[in-house]
C-alpha cells in the first residue's frame, strides 16, 4: 500500500525539464532511475516553484543521495536551471557529456586479446618476455621529483583470468573466520531455536520431538589494501593488479587503495567483473604509476579522510609497500601508529626481501616495523601464486620479534 | 496537523529549538508531504538526532528510537515470539484434552504472544501515529538493513506466521548515519537525502543563543568565530555543532566573559577529542586564532 499522494504533477512543461535534468545527471554519471524523477517531480509540485534555493534542494533531495555526488549535482543544476532556452544549455549538456573518459584510441579495447583468441586455435601461451634483470640498486634509489605516468597492462588470455580465479580461491587472511551476531539453521548447532520448534511441534499437534538447532554464522572482516605503486615497486604493478582485482571480486566488503606520491581510491573500478576493462579504468583513473613514494603523507590521508569509514566492523589492512620513502620517513611511524590503532589487524607485505640476510635499515622501514601485526616478507614475487601463498601462511612470531630487534 | 511550506517547517523546527537552514527545511516540509523517508548524513556532533527529537515534539507525536549496533537483529529490531508462553499454551491445550492442530496454530500465533520492538511499535496501527528514529544505521551490519526495506517502502512489517501488520497513520521515518560504512544503495533510493554540514557562522551564533542562554553575547560571537576558524584547520577531528554548545557551557561556568588563551588552552578538550589534535592547536596556534575571533567580533 502506497501513501503517496495521488496528486499529478504540475505542468508538462516542467515535467519535461525535470526529465531532460534528469538525462543530464545521467550523463555525467550519477545513477538517476525513473523513480527518482518522478519523486522530484512530485516534490516541485510541493515547493515554490518560484523559490530557486527551494527547487535545487527539492531536486537535490530526490536525485542525490549520496555525498560525493553533491558537487556534481549543484554544477550541473547551475548550468541546466539557469537559461533552459538559451545555447548555453546545449553547451551545458556537451561539456557534462565529456565527462566520462573515453578510452584512448590508439590502445586495443579490453578483451580483444580473448576475442581474438576465441577465433583462432587454442596455443600454448606465449613466453613472457622476463622483466625482472633490473640492477638492485635501481630498485633501492627513491625518485625525486613526481612523475606522472600512467601504466600499460599486458593484456591477460583467458587462462591467465581463470588461474587467477582458481588461486584466489585458495587466499585465507590471518583473522578470516570471524564469528557475526546472526544465526543459521543447523541440527548440530550449539544454539537452540525456540521459534522454528514451535513451529515444528505443530505439525504433530504440539508435540515437541525435536529440537531445532542454529550456530553462528562467520564471514571474513571487511578487507582494506593500502598497495604502494611508486617506481620502486613498479615491476609488482602486473601482479599485484591482478591480486586486487581478484580478490575484490572473490569476497565482499574489499576497499582498494593505491597510493605513490597520491592516494587513490579503487575500489569501484576493481568492481569491474572483467580484469581487463577494470586495468585500464585503473590506470586512467590513477596519475602517479612509477613515482616516488610518499607514504607517511598516503597514510595521513587515508587517516584522515577514509580511516573513518572504512576501517569500521573490525577491517583487517593489508598493506602492501616496500617501505622505501620519498621524505626520509616523515610523519610515517605517528601515521603508521594512529592506522594501527584504527584497524583490528595490520598486515605489513613487503616484496622488497628477495634474499636472506636483509636487514631492514631503511629509515622508513624502522618506523613502520613496530606497528605492524604481521610482517610478511616476500623473496620472490613472481606469481599470484608466491603472493597468496605468503599472505596464507601462518605467522611466525619468532621471525617477526628477530625483523623488531634488527630494525 | 503536518506543515504546508517550508516556512511553516521552518517555525515548526524553530519552535522546538531546532534552528534549520532553508534547504534543511525545504528537505523535512518535502519527506513529511511526499510521505518518504528522510536520511540525514554527516559528521557526528551536526544535529541529526536531534531532528527527529524535535519533529516528534512538534507533530505532538511519540518517538520511537532505535539505536543500531553490530548483529542487531529482527528479534531485536522488529519483533518477537513469546516462546515461553506459546510453550505454556501447547501444554494448556493438551491438558484440556482433544488438540485441534489447525485451532492451536491459529491460537499461538495469536497477537498477544507478539512482543513488539520499536519497528513493530512504530506502525502499530493501535497506537497513536509515531515519528520513527533509526539512528546511526551504518553501525548496524549490511543484512540488517534488508529488514528495513519493508518497512521504509510501505510502513508495513509482515510477520510469516501472522500476517502483514500495517501502520494507521504513516510514521514519519527518520535514518542517520555518520558514515563510518556506507549504506546500501537500496535504501537510499526508498529516502529522501539530505548531508547535513556545519552551519555557517549565523547560523552557528543563532544555534548558542537558542542552546546556551545565559552565555554573554560578545562572548558567544566569539566562541563561533573561533570554532568556524578551527573547522578550517587540518584536523583529524573538526569539532561539531554540539560540541561548540558544551564548549560554550564550559567557558560560562568558568565565569569567563570574553575569549582568552589560557581559558581556551585549558578547555580545549571539550572541543578536541583528539589527542594530536589538541597539541597541534594549544598555544601558539590557539592564541593567534583567539586574536583573529577577537578581531572579528569587534569589527
Amino acid at each position: 500500500m502506497n501513501f503517496a499522494p495521488a496528486q499529478p504533477p504540475r505542468g508538462g512543461r516542467i515535467a519535461g525539464n525535470v526529465m531532460h535534468f534528469a538525462r543530464l545527471l545521467r550523463r555525467a554519471g550519477l545513477p538517476v532511475g525513473p523513480a527518482d524523477m518522478l519523486a522530484a517531480q512530485q516534490a516541485l509540485t510541493l515547493v515554490q516553484i518560484g523559490d530557486r534555493q527551494q527547487v535545487r534542494t527539492a531536486l537535490r533531495t530526490t536525485m542525490v543521495h549520496r555525498h560525493e555526488h553533491q558537487d556534481l549535482f549543484e554544477q550541473a543544476f547551475l548550468m541546466f536551471w539557469r537559461d533552459p532556452e538559451g545555447s548555453k544549455t546545449a553547451l551545458a549538456m556537451a561539456m557534462m557529456e565529456g565527462m566520462p573518459e573515453a578510452p584512448p584510441p590508439e590502445r586495443a579495447p579490453a578483451g580483444s586479446r580473448r576475442l581474438a583468441e576465441a577465433m583462432t586455435n587454442p596455443r600454448p601461451p606465449r613466453e613472457k618476455p622476463d622483466e625482472r634483470r633490473e640492477e638492485i640498486e635501481a630498485v633501492m634509489t627513491v625518485s625525486e621529483r613526481e612523475r606522472l605516468q600512467q601504466m600499460d597492462f599486458e593484456a591477460m588470455s583467458a587462462a591467465d583470468i581463470a588461474n587467477a580465479k582458481a588461486e584466489i580461491r585458495r587466499l585465507v587472511l590471518p583473522m578470516d573466520l570471524r564469528r557475526t551476531r546472526r544465526r543459521r539453521p543447523d541440527p548440530g548447532g550449539a544454539h537452540v531455536d525456540l521459534r522454528a520448534t514451535i513451529r515444528a511441534s505443530l505439525r504433530q499437534g504440539g508435540e515437541i520431538l525435536e529440537l531445532a538447532r542454529s550456530r553462528k554464522v562467520t564471514r571474513p572482516p571487511p578487507l582494506v589494501v593500502l598497495c604502494d605503486i611508486s617506481g620502486s615497486m613498479s615491476r609488482y604493478a602486473q601482479i599485484l593488479l591482478h591480486f586486487l582485482h581478484a580478490v575484490a571480486n572473490d569476497r565482499d566488503r574489499v576497499t582498494t587503495f593505491l597510493f605513490g606520491t597520491r592516494l587513490s581510491n579503487i575500489t569501484r573500478q576493481l568492481r569491474h567483473r572483467d580484469p581487463e576493462v577494470a586495468f585500464q579504468m585503473v590506470s586512467h583513473a590513477v596519475p602517479d604509476w612509477s613515482g616516488g613514494t610518499r607514504i607517511g603523507e598516503a597514510l595521513a590521508l587515508f587517516n584522515r579522510n577514509w580511516a573513518r569509514r572504512v576501517l569500521g566492523q573490525g577491517a583487517v589492512v593489508l598493506l602492501v609497500t616496500d617501505g622505501l620513502d620519498r621524505d626520509g620517513a616523515v610523519g610515517l611511524a605517528e601515521n603508521m601508529e594512529r592506522l594501527h590503532k584504527s584497524c583490528s589487524r595490520l598486515i605489513w607485505l613487503n616484496p622488497l626481501l628477495r634474499w636472506d640476510g636483509f636487514e631492514p635499515k631503511s629509515q622508513g622501514i624502522r618506523a613502520m616495523l613496530p606497528h605492524v601485526d604481521e610482517f610478511r616478507p616476500v623473496h620472490n614475487l613472481a606469481s599470484l601464486r608466491a603472493l597468496i601463498e605468503t599472505l596464507s601462511r601462518p605467522l611466525s612470531r619468532q621471525a617477526m620479534e628477530q625483523w623488531r630487534l634488527a630494525s | 496537523m503536518l506543515p504546508n511550506s517550508v516556512t511553516e517547517t521552518s517555525a515548526l523546527l524553530e519552535a522546538g529549538g531546532y534552528v534549520a537552514d532553508t534547504a534543511l527545511a525545504t528537505t523535512v516540509f518535502l519527506a513529511l508531504s511526499m510521505q518518504r523517508p528522510l536520511f540525514l548524513e554527516g559528521e557526528p556532533g551536526t544535529g541529526k538526532t536531534e531532528i527527529a527529537k524535535v519533529l516528534a515534539a512538534g507533530l505532538g507525536r511519540r518517538l520511537v528510537r532505535l539505536q543500531c549496533y553490530d548483529g542487531l537483529d529482527l528479534s531485536a529490531a522488529a519483533y518477537e515470539w513469546d516462546h515461553a508462553r506459546q510453550l505454556m499454551a501447547i501444554r494448556m491445550a493438551e491438558a484440556s484434552g482433544g488438540v485441534d492442530r489447525g485451532a492451536l496454530a491459529s491460537d499461538i500465533y495469536a497477537r498477544e504472544f507478539l512482543q513488539a520492538r520499536p519497528l513493530l511499535n512504530a506502525i502499530d496501527p493501535e497506537q497513536p501515529p509515531a515519528v520513527l528514529l533509526i539512528d546511526e544505521l551504518d553501525r548496524a551490519d549490511e543484512p540488517f538493513e534488508a529488514f528495513l526495506l519493508e518497512v521504509l517502502a510501505d510502513f508495513q512489517l509482515t510477520v510469516p506466521e501472522y500476517g502483514t501488520i500495517r501502520a494507521a497513520t504513516p510514521p514519519v521515518v527518520v535514518l542517520t548515519s555518520n558514515r563510518t560504512r556506507e549504506v546500501h544503495d537500496a535504501i537510499r533510493r526508498r529516502c529522501l537525502y539530505h548531508w547535513v554540514d556545519y552551519p555557517d557562522a549565523r547560523r552557528e551564533r543563532q544555534i548558542l543563543a537558542r542552546k546556551a542562554p545565559d552565555v554573554a553575547e560578545k562572548l558567544s560571537a566569539q566562541i563561533v568565530a573561533f570554532v568556524q576558524r578551527l573547522r578550517g584547520e587540518d584536523l583529524f577531528k573538526l569539532p561539531g555543532v554540539a560540541e561548540t554548545i558544551d564548549w560554550a557551557a564550559a567557558l560560562a561556568h568558568l565565569n569567563q566573559h570574553e575569549l582568552m588563551p589560557d581559558a581556551v588552552d585549558e578547555t580545549l578538550g571539550v572541543l578536541l577529542k583528539y589527542q594530536d589534535d589538541i597539541a597541534k592547536i594549544k598555544g601558539a596556534e590557539a592564541a593567534r586564532l583567539v586574536s583573529e575571533a577577537q578581531a572579528s567580533v569587534a569589527a
